[in-house]
């Protein structure tokens, strides 16, 4: 409860000038409001931050559910300085950020590419069309991209290898290899977000007066020009969202990778989400894997808070 | 009127001017596009008709004779009709209860003004980023000392946590959209808060509380890696019981992909119904 009334101090100032200027005193609506409220700050403080706390609890004792009757002693930070000093988390890490440089370049440039496509004026009806296909990526189940994946990229019958066959390639064993299976994740993961992107910039250009693009046309015939100076600046509030969206998002990603590849071969798609499965279940070190988890958190909670104050302009 | 016109006919004439090739490339990329979206769903879709022999040729064939003996075999002997089932009621159940509790919520922010409502509004927006095994690995645990591992209770409550923000979110945008005046004048009838909110409020959010459940019950029947580690077999959902086929040395593809079919198609046609606010539902709204 105390969280709904709270107020953190550096916010409090910028807070009281509006309450002072309702026409009602704020402690008479606050007691509405904190009826309002309750039912659904208990319930998402009782299944999103009580773990959270279990989870800080847990980084700070050692605690292996493969040894269950074992004492779970204190141990301080022990458990983070294992994780912070262990290569297997940062390759971890390193390979979910290089997965990120690979798939964020590739979806934003193919989204506004997409996105261009599906602005520009005539073909009414096949840009319907293919704004309804648009959909289909995005609605698919995050699982069954991984089986997807799995089908096409098939080392004996996937059209993937029938695609390179074609152009006069010999088939590969795309998830039989470190460096292609990185690939063939990235691959689907390109699939399914690129829509997203596309959609976020083509809102973006529809900002874009009419008037002036029209004009601007009548400017001048470079395409690149009018991106340029006149859409691009529409597209920026977009192309800040995405950024943030899409770390936070690879991040969290496990799913389509979890189901394609289970981080293999070796550990060459095991990015983070993975890796900290791994520890809790396979491994079954609660300890180890909470430390990951509440570094991971911490990342997440800084992730947002930018997400916050670049894309959130009023509130 | 005169300046439209003369626009209109700038239009026209630009159109005129405008060469065959650039249209031919247009239509170009937007046939890509499209083939880009559509096709490993089709692929998908086309594997689960396929018969095991087509199915598994090298090179995979494009033309085939359908058959439905996938599904068949899916739904009546590997049991994926009772995790479907699983997911129906875990789905439902959690977007119920995350439109009953949110819907107050995201009311009292849209019209209450109070200490700490950005602060809130923010924490309730941040669940949106948590990575799902931050709190994968604490709850197994909290989960089993309760004896709620493989229980539909567990995945309901679990996945309020991304349920209940969604909600909340696209539901104050809707209860903002509406004229206060309507409720001041109820309020000076002497009703009281919670009247008017029931009343004259809620039903008047109705299109914004249905788009909000949509998504909610996409999210959960989508969810993956909570039900993998939280259920066993009473519980399972539906992306469990297809993920589950990846063992042994001879996959059944055809079922394989009829369970992907099945659980991905109706989640397609929701995801139409609320195609032109899917935006503002994958960004948790900054962006409409």
């Amino acid at each position: 409860m105390a969280t709904t009334v709270d107020p953190l101090p550096a916010e409090g100032p910028t807070e009281d000038p509006m309450g002072a200027a309702g026409p009602r005193p704020g402690r008479m609506r606050l007691s509405p409001a904190v009826w309002f409220l309750a039912p659904a700050v208990l319930a998402l403080a009782a299944v999103g931050i009580y773990p959270l706390g279990v989870a800080v609890v847990n980084s700070l004792h050692r605690y292996n559910l493969a040894r269950p009757n074992a004492p779970t002693p204190f141990v301080g930070l022990d458990n983070y300085v294992a994780v912070l000093s262990d290569p297997s988390f940062w390759g971890a890490v390193g390979r979910t950020f290089a997965f990120l440089a690979l798939v964020l370049p590739a979806e934003l440039a193919l989204g506004v590419l997409f996105a261009l496509a599906l602005h520009r004026p005539g073909l009414g009806l096949m840009r319907a069309l293919t704004r309804v296909a648009l959909v289909i990526p995005i609605a698919t189940t995050y699982a069954v991209v991984g089986l997807i994946g799995r089908l096409i990229f098939n080392r004996q019958f996937g059209v993937a290898n029938q695609a390179l066959s074609w152009v006069g390639l010999p088939p590969v064993d795309w998830l039989g290899d470190p460096t292609l299976a990185f690939v063939a994740i990235a691959i689907m993961d390109v699939w399914q977000w690129t829509p997203f992107c596309a959609l976020i910039l083509l809102a973006g250009l529809t900002m874009v007066p009419r008037e002036t693009e029209e004009a601007a046309r009548l400017e001048t015939t470079s395409a690149w020009s009018i991106f340029r100076h006149l859409q691009l600046p529409y597209l920026l509030p977009g192309i800040t969202a995405i950024l943030i969206l899409r770390t936070a998002d690879v991040l969290k990603l496990f799913d389509a990778v979890f189901v394609m590849t289970r981080g293999g071969p070796g550990t060459a798609t095991e990015l983070i989400s993975i890796y900290v499965q791994r520890v809790a279940f396979r491994v079954f070190d609660q300890g180890l894997a909470s430390a990951q988890a509440v570094i991971l958190l911490v990342i997440t909670i800084v992730l947002s808070r930018l997400y916050i104050k670049f894309v959130y302009r009023e509130v | 009127m005169a300046a439209s016109s003369t626009a209109a006919g700038l239009e026209t004439e630009a159109a005129g001017r405008a060469p065959v090739a650039a249209t031919v490339w247009h239509f170009l990329a937007l046939a890509a596009i499209f083939v880009f979206s559509v096709f490993p769903f089709y692929w998908m879709v086309t594997t689960s008709l396929k018969s095991q022999a087509d199915a598994l040729a090298n090179p995979p064939v494009w033309l085939f004779t359908p058959t439905l003996e996938h599904y068949a075999a899916a739904l009546f002997t590997k049991e994926v009709g009772a995790t479907l089932v699983n997911s129906l009621i875990v789905g439902t159940a959690t977007t119920v209860l995350a439109v009953g509790l949110g819907t107050p919520a995201a009311y009292a922010l849209a019209r209450f003004e109070f200490r700490g409502k950005r602060d809130l509004w923010f924490w309730f927006i941040s669940n949106r980023m948590v990575s799902p095994i931050v709190l994968a690995v604490p709850f197994f645990l909290v989960a089993r000392s309760l004896s709620l591992i493989d229980t539909h209770l567990v995945l309901i409550l679990l996945y309020l946590t991304f349920t209940l923000p969604i909600v909340v979110w696209i539901c104050t945008d809707q209860f903002r959209g509406i004229p206060p005046e309507l409720e001041e004048a109820a309020l000076l009838d002497g009703a009281s808060r919670f009247t008017v909110f029931r009343r004259i409020s809620l039903p008047l959010a109705m299109p914004g509380i249905a788009v909000s459940a949509i998504f909610a019950f996409i999210f959960s029947w989508n969810e993956l890696l909570f039900a993998l580690v939280l259920t066993r077999s009473q519980a399972r959902t539906a992306p469990v019981a297809a993920t589950s086929f990846m063992s042994g040395y001879e996959l059944p593809w055809g079922e394989i992909m009829a369970t992907g079919t099945l659980i991905v198609l109706p989640m397609i046609v929701f995801a139409l119904i609320v195609s032109g606010r899917l935006v503002q539902g994958l960004t948790m709204g900054a962006v409409k």
